[in-house]
């Protein structure tokens, strides 16, 4: 079985503040960490349990700059068998639709049964890249997958829809799914195969190197802004003894305990 | 300017509250750009969905159609495309659901319409299109302009437009399917239930919920103390769900339960908009963070901005003086 499977690096934003940079339409990127976006983990790791039980082949890629081969280098080392970088720097500020077609442009020259996206990525958190590059490869598609097996070459996916409800599905191959968080377990990388993979070749494509060279964009960043605060929290301030006295008290007040 | 469409989401003979919302903001945007609003329903005997409509809108297009019951997003792309190239719409607003998100990306990049998801504010002027939507973990917001374009797609966060009332009296037609079956490639088998567990969530006055910030499944038995010194139930965010920490059946947010307590505790929880989606409804809710920028503090009524690790033991002990 030939499995492809996007992945993207994100800077890590959820614990630290997040700076507007001087140009209005990006961030601060110097004291960020970067990472492989999380539902692209949960991805790869479906294409390595699907690899184990089938055979076949993984391809990683990824559209983004050089750091990116450290990325698609820890894909290879859990189990990915190539990786592929488009190299971002060839091209300006992308939006989900462009991203999709260049993606579309490098995977329509593969062979492949089975795509595997993440459901959102935590940095342009569009939750439309997965679905967009099915439509434009004109195969089917089935998005926030929570449950994925192969029988008699169809797809039996479980799909999750709000409140817990599944939602089961039958689909046809070759076909793209977006893989939702907790569908299995990711596994980490061992230093060893960290080692190993170093000394894999990472394909770079380049923007010459596509059969297309118009990407149309659907829409552009004006300027970034700090939410508005929608309800006003009262912060209670002091040593961790002095804030913990002052919300019992609260509490207490409140008749909550 | 041509007419603004609404797609209505239903699941298990429900309308789902989105639509009222898509309906309230469609309503607004048509009476800013004096133009028309019309509900697309389809769906399998749709009369008592189409009652509800009705008083919404200006004019109510149906597909009422066997296949069409169960959500199918392949299905409707089929008989959705084939309505907008014939209808033209301005704007086609849907919902930035499970539904939502598995059908927009896919029907307008058929159609080549400009589109973007998970949009909180839109704003039309010279038939072009600004709308807001979040990045990088909900910290920012971005003003994000459309490619000019006679049409376009937007997925509306849930939330975003509290839906209001409104006594229109939609023309109502019935529409015949362009198609008689599901496709192959994609048929709908089931729903499946989520289990219930031994504790309901929903039924208790305070809940306790932790997140990813509580690092390791070894120190989950602080929360569990705690919320037992306040006579609370453990919930959790998702990633707790995902490493297995907690059952599903504790997940607070939209693709788990929605809670109403009297008192809600999130501690080491980042507040993203699918986790607020279910606690926003407390009447009392606390943060505890040690990111004074988390989203969280800007749903929460009392904040402490520090490592929970230092303040959960000490705060349980304030509690159970005071008790
Ligand atoms: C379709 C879809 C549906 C989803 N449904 C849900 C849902 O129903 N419910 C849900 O919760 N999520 C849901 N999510 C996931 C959601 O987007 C977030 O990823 C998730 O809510 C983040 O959980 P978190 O806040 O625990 O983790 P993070 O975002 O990683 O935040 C951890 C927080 O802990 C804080 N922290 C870390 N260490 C400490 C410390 N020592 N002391 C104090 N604070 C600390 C950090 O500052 C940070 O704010 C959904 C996502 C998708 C795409
Ligand atoms: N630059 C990229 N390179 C490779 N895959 C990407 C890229 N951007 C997004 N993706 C994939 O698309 C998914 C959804 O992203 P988004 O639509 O931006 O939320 C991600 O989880 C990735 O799997």
């Amino acid at each position: 079985m030939e499995i492809i499977v996007c992945i993207k690096r994100v800077p890590q934003t959820a614990e630290v503040a997040v700076k507007i940079d001087s140009t209005g339409k990006g961030i601060e990127k110097d004291r960020l960490t970067f990472d492989t976006n999380e539902s692209d983990t949960y991805a790869l790791e479906e294409a390595v349990l699907m690899k184990e039980k089938f055979g076949g082949n993984i391809t990683v890629i990824s559209l983004g700059d050089e750091d990116t081969e450290d990325t698609l280098r820890i894909a290879l080392a859990k189990g990915a068998d190539n990786a592929i970088r488009i190299k971002a720097e060839d091209f300006g500020v992308l939006d989900g639709f462009q991203t999709s077609q260049i993606l579309q442009s490098a995977i329509k020259t593969l062979n492949y049964d089975v795509i595997f996206t993440g459901c959102i990525s935590t940095d342009a958190a569009y939750s439309q890249i997965g679905v967009t590059l099915a439509e434009l490869l004109e195969i089917p598609h089935a998005s926030l997958v929570v449950n994925f097996d192969i029988n008699n070459e169809r797809a039996d996916v479980q799909r999750e829809l709000e409140g817990g409800l599944i939602e089961h599905l039958d689909i046809s191959l070759p076909a793209l799914f977006t893989i939702q968080t907790g569908i299995n377990e990711p596994r980490y990388a061992s230093l060893i195969k960290i080692r190993r993979a170093t000394k894999k070749i990472i394909k770079v494509i380049g923007k010459d190197e596509l059969q297309q060279d118009e990407f149309i964009s659907n829409s552009t960043l004006d300027e970034l802004f700090v939410p508005p605060i929608s309800k006003q929290v009262e912060f209670l301030t002091g040593s961790v003894g002095e804030s913990s006295a002052k919300l019992a008290g609260i509490f207490k007040e409140k008749g909550l305990i | 300017m041509s007419e603004i469409f609404v797609l209505i989401e239903h699941r298990q003979e429900e309308i789902r509250d989105i639509s009222f919302e898509l309906l309230t903001c469609g309503r607004k945007l048509a009476e800013e750009n004096s133009s028309k609003l019309t509900a697309v329903i389809l769906g399998f005997n749709t009369e008592k969905i189409v009652e509800k409509i009705k008083s919404e809108v200006h004019r109510v297009l149906i597909y009422d159609n066997e296949i069409l019951k169960e959500f199918n997003s392949e299905t409707y792309q089929i008989v959705l495309s084939y309505l907008i190239a014939k209808e033209n719409p301005f704007l086609f607003l849907i919902g930035h659901t499970a539904f939502g998100m598995d059908l927009c990306p896919a029907l307008a990049t058929q159609l080549k319409i400009p589109f973007t998801t998970d949009c909180l504010n839109i704003e039309i002027s010279d038939n072009k299109i600004k709308v807001v939507r979040q990045m990088f973990d909900g910290k920012l917001d971005a003003k994000v302009i459309l490619r000019e374009n006679p049409s376009y797609m937007l997925t509306l966060r849930a939330g975003s437009f509290p839906a209001t009332e409104s006594n229109l009296e939609a023309e109502v037609s019935n529409l015949d399917s362009p198609i008689s079956e599901e496709p192959d490639y994609r048929k709908f088998i089931e729903y499946i239930e989520a289990v219930a567990g031994d504790v309901d969530i929903t039924k208790s006055d305070i809940v306790v919920g932790i997140g990813r910030g509580i690092k390791e499944q070894d120190n989950m038995t602080l929360i569990e103390d705690f919320a037992a010194s306040i006579g609370g139930v453990v919930a959790c965010s998702r990633p707790i769900v995902d490493s297995d920490w907690l059952p599903k059946d504790r997940q607070i947010g939209s693709s788990g339960k929605v809670i109403k307590p009297k008192l809600y505790i999130a501690i080491g929880i980042s507040g993203a908009f699918q986790h607020i989606a279910g606690m926003k409804g407390a009447e009392t809710i606390v943060a505890i963070n040690r990111d004074a920028n988390a989203p969280i503090f800007n749903e929460a009524d009392y904040g402490i901005v520090d490592d929970l690790f230092k303040v959960i033991p000490i705060l349980k002990e304030k509690i159970l003086e005071m008790k």
